[in-house]
């Protein structure tokens, strides 16, 4: 309602994110790898930014997480890292260091590097895709939910490089990807890469996502995954930013008949984010398990909005959030379940639970449910509120110290959606993470 | 599951061509012309002898006002009202101040009677049914008409008027609490009130009475192009009780009719205040034409320490909705509950729900709604819980489940749950699995199925709300509380 009630307004006052933007967008264009469909793309995406501006609490969508104010300092784009500094970056990379993995390394929002692709699978980078007007680049913005969204705009706008993953039909990848995202320097810059997946039908991949570094960045990615029918995905992403980075990141799937689809998300750095998550049921019977950790504490904010969109008969989707907020931080989730008319049948159910370790902390939920068909399940809850008395009381009763009785306690509260990731080396590093980020608040 | 046969027939007796009130009352009719000004203003002010503070009020709701904009945000679409061509005030033509029932019109007291509004005190009396007694204030149009029991609650020194009759007899309550929940800015349709409002109920229960009886206020539109404004206020001093029940109804007409109330009430230390309603305004015709535009600013004020302050309402009529009975919880230990059925039918939108602000240390509150959406209406519940930082301890648990007849409606669920206090429990439910697993494993372990355990333990809830309305309203009310949850979506 919001955004098309502001998008009738005569053209936006720009501010100082959106003046600043429009500059970086000027100063960067003349260097440019694009064919001319990818110009006419980012020329639109700015366009719109100009003339509606960047969302605002004015805007629904934005309510809780206003990107004007974030933006304000708006970094100009990152320049290619020399072959030093993405060497040492990459070498030093932490997070999922332990998996075995073909590794696609980005630094700075540039790609340096992708081991050899395993069987079936296709690893091509976007600049090349661009370059030959690649016919894979039709499946981009494939999620109509997601249209028009600022995130994608900016990252549309902005794009710096990326990578197309294909893997072909029937098969099975052997090894999990693992897009590492790296960033590296002193002063903050902007970063802007888009990744597009295709699996094919009865096609099977896991793909984890990683972002780490040692600079106040402002990473804005966009993973797209497109699913044939049959086709099973599993994705996993860790933010673990360094402190002072904004990271602004979208995923978005288009499920074919019979896929399955899975994502977990993890907020473990970073001093503020939007995780924005758009699904869209393409053909029946599709399923999809969305979920997210955040810990967060400090003046930070975290932020995850989701849409679901059933659009076809006997879809089935499962979301679960949990959130930890400590200091005087501030979490938000969004979550909006869509039943079209013709998708009879839907199963639908999303949770939120957030715990409030701090005087100062703030939740904002925003469970929502769009209905137009009668014979459907829907279902979500949220919760908010402090750890249990009782169940402390219980631990501590049995000999444990306050603090290991909480720890305790909130570790199983996040436990519960980690348990969603099912390969075991991901799921103990993630683990690990959240379990350090617990610790550091205590 | 798709809703079962029984839940579709008692909706079908609700739909928009089953509307029993849509019949018009032919009356010689004192009117205000078309417009809106500040002349208009003073006209109404005027009218209703005002003193010069309450005139001063109006018109600066009146500037503020045409600096506002319409609000978008909720789920309804209608086209743009054009708010120059109503009436705002009209007004049977009447002897001044009637001093007994005689004295009004007689066409006015058949329009109750076909509505089953009882007016004649003698007759509450003498009914069959040695039932509970209901005092009433009929709002006919612009101006209330009658209003009855007045010296009996005047003995136990609960003032209960109509608002125009509060500001010149009772100007010292009036000034100190009118604007206090609902400033005069508060929203667009708050701030149109404020500069135009006509008639409406004043009532006052002293510290330490509870009211001998129930409170009622019946709305009747009957004028063509006209809008009606009321405003309510009711104030339970310390250690109050009081009860109060608002009715509504309108002709069929092939325009669309406009309403936007306000109502503001106020709960010191230790009072309560429980306020049905049962709106059943004209909901337009099959095809969609007509029907009343509801936009309603109704709020609550649990001012003192363990005030209560309770909303049901039953919505049954109306084009559109547009209205969120909340409660401000500024009392430590004070309780909000708001309980809703709303079903909607035809074209009909509904975008309702309530708020529960928590800013008092242990206040708690409670929210049931149920929406119901058949033919090709749309039913969004819109609701906020929050908790500020020193609301420890607070508490709220709400609980929406919608319901859809047919596939071309929309039920649609937008809860905001906003929390700045760790010790706040907040818990939103559309699942139905967790009322109380207590409960439910007694119902499955007695041979019940888990949808028939839910609809019983929700439905029995619900059901104990509304057998509280008063016998005028009851029986509507009951004939909705037997739907059945079967098939009700989240």
């Amino acid at each position: 309602m919001s955004t098309e009630a502001a998008s009738t307004l005569p053209a936006a006052r720009l501010f100082p994110a959106e003046e600043r933007l429009v500059e970086h967008f000027r100063n960067l264009k003349p260097d440019l790898p694009d064919d001319e469909s990818g110009r006419l793309r980012r020329d639109a995406a700015i366009a719109r930014i100009e003339r509606d501006g960047l969302p605002n609490r004015r805007v629904e969508e934005w309510k809780y997480t206003d990107l004007r104010t974030l933006l304000r300092e708006a970094a100009a784009p990152a320049p290619r890292p020399d072959a030093r500094v993405a060497e040492t970056a990459r070498a030093d990379a932490r997070v999922l260091a332990e998996l075995e993995a073909v590794r696609i390394d980005f630094v700075n929002g540039h790609l340096v590097a992708a081991g050899d692709a395993p069987a079936g699978v296709t690893i091509l980078p976007l600049a090349r895709a661009l370059e030959e007007s690649h016919p894979a680049l039709a499946d981009f913005d494939a999620v109509e939910v997601a249209r028009g969204n600022a995130l994608i705009d900016l990252n549309t706008a902005f794009l710096g490089d990326g990578v197309i993953v294909h893997v072909s039909a029937g098969r099975q990848a052997g090894a999990p990807l693992h897009l590492r995202l790296v960033n590296r320097g002193e002063a903050p810059f902007a970063t802007a890469v888009r990744v597009l997946v295709i699996v094919e039908k009865g096609a099977a991949l896991t793909i984890a996502e990683s972002h780490e570094g040692d600079v106040a960045a402002q990473p804005n990615t966009l993973v797209e995954f497109v699913l044939g029918d049959g086709a099973k995905v599993e994705h996993v992403r860790i933010n673990a930013e360094a402190a002072g980075a904004l990271a602004l990141s979208t995923v978005t799937a288009m499920l074919g008949a019979e896929s399955n689809f899975r994502s977990v998300n993890l907020v473990a750095g970073g001093s503020a984010s939007r995780h924005q998550v758009f699904l869209a049921y393409g053909g029946e019977n599709a399923h999809a398990t969305v979920a997210g950790v955040t810990v967060i504490s400090g003046e930070e904010h975290a932020d995850t909005t989701l849409v679901v969109d059933h659009a076809v008969p006997g879809g089935e989707s499962r979301e679960l959030f949990k959130t930890v907020i400590d200091g005087d931080a501030t979490g938000v989730f969004q979550g909006k379940i869509i039943v079209r008319q013709d998708a009879q049948k839907t199963d639908g159910r999303m949770m939120s639970a957030a715990l409030l370790v701090s005087p100062g902390a703030t939740m904002n939920n925003k469970p929502e449910l769009e209905i137009w068909a009668d014979d459907v399940q829907c279902a979500h809850g949220a919760t908010c509120g402090e750890l249990d008395e009782e169940l402390l009381f219980y631990l501590k009763a049995r000999g444990l110290p306050q603090a290991e009785a909480a720890a305790l306690l909130l570790q199983a509260f996040v436990g519960e959606a980690l348990e969603l990731v099912s390969d075991e080396t991901m799921r103990e590093a993630m683990n690990a993470l959240a379990v350090k980020r617990l610790e550091n608040r205590s | 599951m798709p809703a079962v046969q029984e839940t579709i027939e008692h909706v079908r007796t609700l739909d928009v061509d089953q509307y029993k009130y849509g019949f018009e009352t032919h009356l010689e009719v004192d009117k205000a012309p078309k417009g809106l000004n500040e002349d208009i203003v003073r006209l109404i002010s005027a009218k209703k002898d005002e003193p010069a503070w309450m005139t001063e009020w109006r018109l600066d709701a009146l500037r503020r006002w045409v600096t506002m904009r319409e609000p978008t945000w909720a789920r309804v679409n209608y086209p743009p009202i054009d708010y120059q061509e109503l009436h705002y005030y009209a007004a049977p033509k009447m002897n001044a101040a009637p001093k007994s029932l005689d004295e009004v019109d007689p066409e006015i007291l058949r329009t109750y009677e076909k509505l089953g509004i009882p007016l004649r005190e003698q007759e509450i009396l003498a009914g069959v049914e040695p039932s509970r007694r209901v005092a009433v204030d009929a709002v006919f149009d612009s101006v209330s008409v009658v209003t009855t029991f007045k010296e009996e609650l005047a003995k136990a020194g609960v003032i209960f008027c109509p608002i125009s009759e509060a500001i010149r007899e009772h100007p010292e309550l009036v000034k100190k609490y009118l604007g206090t929940v609902v400033p005069v800015s508060d929203n667009y349709f708050a701030t149109l009130n404020s500069a135009v409002f006509t008639d409406g109920s004043f009532v006052y229960v002293p510290e330490g009475v509870r009211c001998p009886m129930e409170l009622s206020t019946y709305f009747r539109i009957n004028e063509r192009n006209t809008g009606q404004f009321e405003r309510t206020l009711i104030i339970a001093d310390k250690g109050s009780y009081v009860s109060y029940l608002e009715g509504c109804t309108a002709p069929a007409r092939d325009e669309n009719q406009l309403h936007a109330a306000v109502v503001e009430l106020i709960a010191l230390d230790d009072a309560e205040i429980k306020y049905s309603t049962v709106q059943n305004w004209y909901p337009g015709d099959a095809e969609g034409k007509g029907g009343v535009y509801n936009f309603v600013t109704k709020r609550g004020d649990c001012r003192g320490k363990n005030s209560k302050i309770s909303w049901t309402q039953v919505e049954t009529g109306s084009a559109i909705t547009w209205k969120y009975p909340s409660c401000i919880l500024r009392g430590d230990n004070s309780r909000g509950e708001f309980y809703s059925i709303a079903i909607s039918n035809g074209f009909q939108q509904v975008d309702s729900g309530t708020k529960m602000i928590h800013l008092g240390r242990n206040s708690t509150s409670r929210i049931i709604s149920k929406g119901i959406a058949a033919g090709r209406s749309e039913n969004t519940y819109r609701g906020l819980v929050s908790a500020h930082r020193r609301a420890s301890g607070a508490r709220n648990f709400t609980n929406c489940d919608s319901l859809l007849i047919g596939d071309r409606c929309g039920a649609h669920t937008v809860p905001y749950i906003e929390s700045k206090n760790a010790s706040a429990i907040f818990e939103h439910e559309a699942t139905t699995s967790k009322i109380s697993d207590d409960q439910l494993f007694y119902c499955l372990q007695r041979g019940l199925d888990g949808e028939e355990a839910i609809a019983l333990i929700v439905n029995g809830f619900v059901r104990d709300v509304l057998q509280q309305l008063p016998m005028e309203f009851a029986v509507e009310a009951q004939k909705l509380i037997s739907i059945s949850l079967e098939g009700s979506v989240g």
